[in-house]
Parts: structure tokens; sequence; C-alpha cells
């Protein structure tokens, strides 16, 4: 019996199951790329439109941060490139880290794994399986990029560069996710850790293309933008992801044999024979249990803002004396450059931090699915107080994500203008967006009490607020549904003004969402 | 008051199978009730409806005077649970789970917890992820043992212990009757139910098929009986309430209700009684009366996968 035995009838089995899921990503990400391309082609319809918009692109350091290098913005596909390039590739190697961590780890931590161990499959068949489907759909993703956009009008080669940048990339966080699987017995922290790198990979381009772009080759997101599609493409670069892939995965197998089923590189300690007094209620138990991922996102959150305020500093440098691009900023009301710069900074990292909201609320799934709610539930502890507990800690985690998110931010622009009075009010300018993310998390715990298996659709929910907070302009979508973003109706300071009127809005919808689900769990039977 | 569980004509569906179908179930304070019925007779689903996890779709269930599903954090004070299927949280440890379900509950005794650690045998620093299916039973049993909850719901709580931390529940169970509680033990293993309960209830197919103390069940049971006659004990198989007859000369073999059992008798002493061994039905036996068909079946059906899966697996090679 080899290694991989039985390998081919896990995938059909896998496939099967997971069909609908493997289709929605694969369709998300190619309809994100078409209609950015349907609605750039609207946008700049003629050619001095997009010189223009080329100009003012060049100069914008807070665009580049968050969009990629300045390569062939002049056409319509270097615009498609820059306005859903960045974004579409960390969407793909979420994909990928994901759906790798879901097929190993999440089996191994269910027990199914010594399940089909036992049968007659091979030592790596499960690992084959994961990397056989995740590379099948990074596939796809490339064709289906690539094909339709060829369809949209857009160059041939150019096209296929980009189609294949999204493979690349997808290829990569397939082979780290496989090996961080191996690390952790925690399918949590595996994937964390795998999201840990994600989140480096952006922040080290973001630093490299404001800069002179050498940074942006340590980058997994940089090898794929170096293939530069539209803007001269070059093919070399991405032999950097298939050779690292392919390190990464021998790596994982040596690690596999090296450790049990079940078990990570890392061995559990012994815990405390008797529990400390802070481990009482159903509070101390939901502390306990969402303690790693509070924290994982606190430091996550940090970072970004640390890299988001250490750039910060360089965007009024950066405008020069563009004349176009200080007209556009005095139409947009006249805030300073970095202010604007700040607005986006934290609605990114609200919109980031909000994953932690509805992460945090899922647990109230997943201690149902695998019947600890049960037997928590046949001690006297309220249904209410049940999901009360769980919902403090999204609710309480939120602050100190977005606290993190504002103060990392914050300290190293000031230390840098020398203005301490900064961190308060960029501290502010990410608090500000709480009762945003408590309305997503609102609507997360709504969707567990009145259709716990629909609990996806909140990760779609925040899906589309991301969509319309980066592209919505670009997509030129409708004002109405631009406005169903709870992120939208947040005043983004620091450049606007502070208006309590939506805040207080935000937070009313909150808490009727959040009241609803208490209703709901109220009435329906637990599992 | 001195019914702690009753239940009447419980009804649950899941989609469009019926998992509980008019199920009666009565147990006093004070007793050991043994509920019995193969996987899939609804016996889990029925204890979810009295922990008011589920609510039962028509019936009525009462629990200690109160009702399961409204009044269920003040029942939940008075009563203790051990699931079917142990899942606890993995990177807690079991000590910490058996103080957190202890203090939940506000009643855990920390000399007990101690003992009854010693007695199972469980190490209560291991991270649950670590722990065996019996280990985490263990948690949960002494979680539960360790407490003064009046009443005691066990859901196959020694599927996964050995025989020898069996016999431990079983003198733990008669300590906790000994203590005047009530215990109401999910199972199916016989001999547990056999060596503990007072009374029993076996469903089948969401509904109480049979439901009394042993003797009583047994009652409605047959004996078998086989004795030596001087002449063939003709006749026997003419006589009402006996069948299974097996006459071979001066040998015979039979079963006999309880009320036909003097006739009987009267007639193989009329035919010269020489020697007679006589076997009330063993649970076992009522078990199997109730389920024989179910578990002929089911024997079928294994034997057929058996032979399938082997199959399948020579033609992979």
């Amino acid at each position: 019996m080899s290694g991989l035995t039985g390998t081919w009838l896990l995938v059909w089995f896998t496939v099967r199951r997971d069909r609908f899921r493997i289709a929605v990503w694969v369709v998300s990400v190619t309809a994100l790329v078409v209609v950015t391309a349907a609605s750039i082609k609207g946008l700049y319809p003629t050619q001095a439109d997009l010189d223009q918009a080329a100009v003012v692109s060049a100069k914008n350091a807070a665009a580049i941060a968050f969009n990629g290098p300045v390569q062939g913005l002049d056409t319509v596909g270097g615009e498609v490139a820059f306005q859903s390039g960045t974004f579409g590739l960390i969407l793909v190697a979420l994909m990928s880290l994901l759906t790798i961590g879901r097929y190993t780890r999440v089996e191994e931590e269910s027990g199914r794994t010594e399940l089909l161990r036992a049968t007659v499959l091979g030592r790596d068949a499960q690992a084959a399986t994961a990397l056989v489907i995740v590379t099948g759909m990074n596939v796809l993703i490339g064709v289906t990029v690539t094909v339709s956009l060829i369809g949209q009008g857009l160059p041939i080669v150019g096209s296929l560069s980009f189609g294949t940048s999204f493979l690349a990339i997808g290829l990569v966080f397939s082979g780290l996710a496989l090996l961080t699987a191996q690390i952790s017995e925690n399918s949590r922290v595996a994937s964390g850790l795998a999201g840990a790198v994600l989140a480096g990979a952006f922040a080290t381009r973001a630093i490299g293309d404001i800069g002179d772009g050498r940074l942006s080759w340590l980058s997994p997101i940089g090898w794929s933008q170096k293939a530069r599609p539209y803007a001269g493409e070059r093919w070399w670069p991405l032999v950097i992801p298939l050779l690292g892939t392919m390190v990464l995965i021998v790596v994982a197998r040596a690690l596999t044999a090296r450790r049990d089923v079940g078990a990570g590189l890392v061995q559990p300690r012994p815990g405390p024979a008797v529990a400390a007094p802070s481990f009482a209620g159903p509070l101390g138990l939901a502390v306990r249990l969402q303690r790693g991922t509070v924290v994982a996102w606190t430091v996550g959150l940090l970072v970004l803002g640390f890299v988001y305020g250490a750039i910060a500093n360089d965007i009024q440098d950066f405008v020069g004396d563009n004349q176009t691009l200080k007209e556009l900023i005095a139409a947009s009301g006249g805030a300073s450059l970095t202010d604007a710069y700040f607005g986006t900074a934290m609605l990114t990292m609200a919109l980031v931090g909000s994953g932690f909201a509805v992460q945090s609320v899922q647990r109230l799934l997943s201690e149902e699915t695998t019947s600890h709610a049960e037997y928590l539930l046949a001690t006297p502890v309220s249904r209410h107080r049940w999901m009360a507990s769980h919902i403090a800690v999204a609710f309480g985690g939120s602050v100190v994500v977005m606290t993190a998110a504002g103060l990392g931010a914050a300290v190293p622009y000031a230390a840098e203008v020398h203005d301490l009075s900064q961190v308060p009010r960029l501290v502010a300018a990410a608090l500000a967006y709480l009762p945003a993310i408590w309305v997503l998390a609102g609507v997360a715990a709504a969707l567990y009490g009145l259709a716990p298996r629909a609990f996806s659709a909140a990760w779609a929910v925040l899906a589309v607020c991301f969509l319309i907070g980066f592209l919505g302009v670009a997509l030129k979508l409708p004002r109405w549904i631009v406005e169903l973003s709870p992120f939208q109706h947040t005043p983004q300071l620091p450049a606007a003004h502070l208006a309590f009127v939506p805040l207080l809005t935000l937070l009313a919808v909150a808490v009727a969402a959040t009241t609803t689900a208490f209703g709901a769990l109220r009435r329906r039977d637990v599992n | 008051m001195d019914i702690a569980v009753s239940a009447l004509g419980l009804v649950k569906s899941f989609g469009r199978t019926r998992a509980l179908d008019g199920l009666d179930l009565s147990v006093a304070f004070g007793e050991v009730h043994g509920f019995l019925g193969p996987n899939g007779a609804g016996k889990t689903t029925t204890i979810r409806v009295l922990l008011g996890l589920i609510r039962a779709d028509s019936g009525e269930a009462t629990l200690m005077g109160g009702d399961p599903w409204n009044d269920a954090v003040a029942l939940h004070r008075r009563l203790a649970y051990v699931p079917g299927e142990v899942t606890l949280w993995p990177r807690v440890s079991g000590g910490e789970v058996i103080d957190l379900i202890g203090r939940l509950r506000g009643d855990l005794d920390r000399r007990r917890r101690d003992e009854l650690l010693e007695r199972f045998e469980l190490d209560p620093t291991k991270k649950a992820r670590t722990y065996s299916k019996g280990n985490r039973q263990k948690v949960a049993l002494v979680a539960a043992l360790a407490s003064t909850a009046e009443l005691l719901i066990l859901d196959e709580p020694t599927s996964g212990l050995d025989p020898l931390m069996e016999s431990v529940f079983q003198d733990c169970v008669r300590e906790v009757k000994a203590q005047g509680r009530t215990v109401l033990l999910s199972s199916h293993i016989l001999a547990e139910v056999e060596a503990l309960c007072d009374r029993v209830t076996i469903i089948r197919s969401g509904r109480a098929a049979q439901s009394g103390s042993l003797t009583e069940l047994r009652h409605f049971s047959r004996t078998s009986v086989s004795a030596e006659t001087d002449r063939p004990a003709a006749g026997l198989d003419a006589l009402p309430g006996v069948g299974d007859v097996d006459l071979d000369g001066s040998r015979v073999t039979f079963t006999v209700d309880q009320e036909h059992l003097g006739a009987a008798m009267r007639l193989l002493a009329d035919h010269g009684l020489r020697a007679m061994t006589s076997q009330p039905p063993t649970l076992e036996e009522l078990f199997l009366r109730e389920y024989g068909d179910v578990v002929a079946g089911e024997r079928a059906r294994s034997a057929r996968e058996l032979a399938d899966a082997a199959e399948s697996r020579r033609d992979g090679q």
C-alpha cells in the first residue's frame, strides 16, 4: 500500500460533499474580477480618462498601499489588475488556506481522520486530497478569470498572466496551510498561522510598493504582481511561488512523518487538576474558549495598524505638486491627505476586525454542533446566559481588537510627527466603527438563532461589506446597495466630522438583531 | 409528589422520521429505573425532551413536578446528567470540567470529587482531547456523582468503561440509591440493568413496549422447562399456553405462560415426573423477544456489509 492509496476515492467523496462550497468560492472570485472589468470600462470610457486616472493613482500612496504597484494604469487591463488585484489575490489565498485546513486539520481534530485512516487509506492520502481539490479550485479560478477577461475584450497574454497570478498565490498558500496544519493540533491556530503570514505578505508589499518595490519581492502577493499582467508581462517571477510551493509541501510531508495522527508538533501540556476560581460561570468558560481567538486577532490588527501608521507620514510627500490630486481631495471635503488616508485605513481594519466578531459569534454554533452546549445547558445555565456569555466576548473582544488597531496606527505616526494628541484622535477613529462591527455580530447572532444551518450567510454579509467598502465606487453600485453596509454609515474619522445620529442608529440595529437572536434561541430545539 | 419523571404520549418528529411516537414513561422518586432499547429507539431523544433541550411536538412531560421546557434552569439545579456521547472542550483539563459543572450546579463536594477520581482511576490533569472515550465518560460520571442532585439522568454511561470500572459504577449507583436519590439509567447492557434497576421501561420505535418491575415483566413472559418423565408426556402441546414442545421419549422441553404453569406441572406429574429444571426468562430473553426480529435483521445486514466490504477491497487491489 502506497502512501497515496485511496486518494482519488476521497477526492471524489469530498468534492461531492462540498460541491456547493467549492462552486461559491470559484464563482465569487471570478465575479469580482469580471464585474470590476465591466465597471472600469464604464468608468473610464476614453483613453484621456484612463490617462488622468493613471496620473492620480501614481501619486496616491494610500491607493498604492491598498491596491498594489503602479503598472500599466493607462490601460483598462492595468486598471482591472490595480483595482481588483490585491483584493482578489487575498481572497484566493484565504480560500486556499481555509480549504486546506478544512480537509486536513479540521478532519483530524474531529476524529474523522482516525476513522478514515483505519480503512484502506494511505498516510498521505488526506493531504494529497486537500492539495488536489484546492489546486483544482485554483486552476479553475485561473481559467475562468482568464477566459472571462478575454471575453471582455482585454488582451489575451495579459489576461493569461492575470489568471495565472491567481493560481500562483493559491498554490503558495495551499502549501503553507499544509505546513501549518502539521504544527498545531488546533485547527484554529493552524489556519491562524497561515493567515498571519498572509497579513504579513500584504503589509510587506504595501511598504514595498510605496517604496522602490524591492521589499515586495519578499511577499507572495508581490510575486503575483511582479508578473506585471497587462503591463509588459514577464513569466519568470511566477517560478518563485511554484518552487516555494514545492518546498512547503516537501517540508510539510517530512513533518507529517514525525508526528502521530491527531497530534501536532507542539505537544499539549497537562492542565490543572483543579479549576482556577475564575473558571466558574458560563462567561468564564466563554472567555477561556475564545481567549486564543481574541489574542490572535488583537495581535494581527495591531501589526496591520502599525504598518498603516508607519507609512502615513509619507503620504503628504507623495502628492508633491500633483495638481489633479489636490483638486480631487479638495472636492471630497477638504480634509488633509493624511486624514483621508487614515479614514480608509480605519475602514479596512474595521472590516477585517468584523471577521473576529463573526468568528466569535460562530463559537455558539460550533459549541452546539459539538454537543458541548447540550452538556452545559443540562446544568442550571439558561440559554440566555449561555448565549449572552459568548456574545459578550464577541462585543467586548471587538473593543479590544479595534483599540489595538487604533493604537497600532497611532503610535508610530504620533512618534514620527511628534504629536501625542494623534493617539486619542486615531484610537477614537478606530472605535467609531464599533457600532458597525456590532451590527455584523448581531446579524451573525440572529442567523445563529433563527437559522443555524445558514450561518455561513454571516460571512457572505461581511464579504459584501468588503466589496462595497473597496469597490463600491469602482463598481458604480447603486446608492441603496452601498448604504446597506453599516460601515458606510460610520463617519470616516479623522477625515470626517463625528456624527452621533448614525452611530446611535447602528447601535440600535445591533441591539435589535441581538435581541432577535435571544428570542429565537429561546424557542428552538438545541442540538 | 412521588413521581420524579413522567411522560405521557410524547411525540417528536425530525423531518420525516418520527423519533418518539407516543412514548410513556414513569419514574418514581427513590428508584433506579432502567430505560432499555436498541440504538435509535428514542432513548436519547426522550432524555433531551426531559432536559428541555428540545420540545416535544405533543404529549406531556413532567420532571420533579415542573415543566422541563419552561422550568429548565430550576429543574437542572436538582439533577445531574451524563450524556451518551461525552464530548468535552478539547483544551480544558478533566479536573476543570468537573469543577466547572459542579460550580454551575452549585453543589460541588470536593472530598467526594477527589474520592471518585481515585475510585475511577482518572487523571484530572489531562486535557480532554487526550482522553479516551472511557475516560471522557469517567469525567462526566465523576461530575454527576460528586453532586448532591436528587435525580441522576445517565444516558448509556458505561458504554466505554472496562469491566472493573463498570463494577465501580454499579457500586456508586447503589450508594446513590441508598441515599434515596433517583436514577434514570438508559442502557442496553442488560446485565447492568438487571443488577441495578428496580423497574424497567423497554422502548421500541419511539414507544414504550413494556414497563414494570423485572418480576412483573417476567410474569408476562414464558418460563422454559425441561423435564424427564416415566412415560412420554403426550398431550402437552394440547394444553393452553404451552409452546415449543420438543418430545423425545422420556425427555421433554417446552415453554409455558406463567398462568398455565400449574396445569403443565400437573400433566408432568401424571406422567411420572422424575427430574425437572425450569428457568424464568432473563432480561435478555425479554429483550430479544421484544426485538428479536430487529436484532436478527441487523445481524443479517452487518454480515452482508462485511462481505461487501471484503469484496470491494479485493476489487480495489
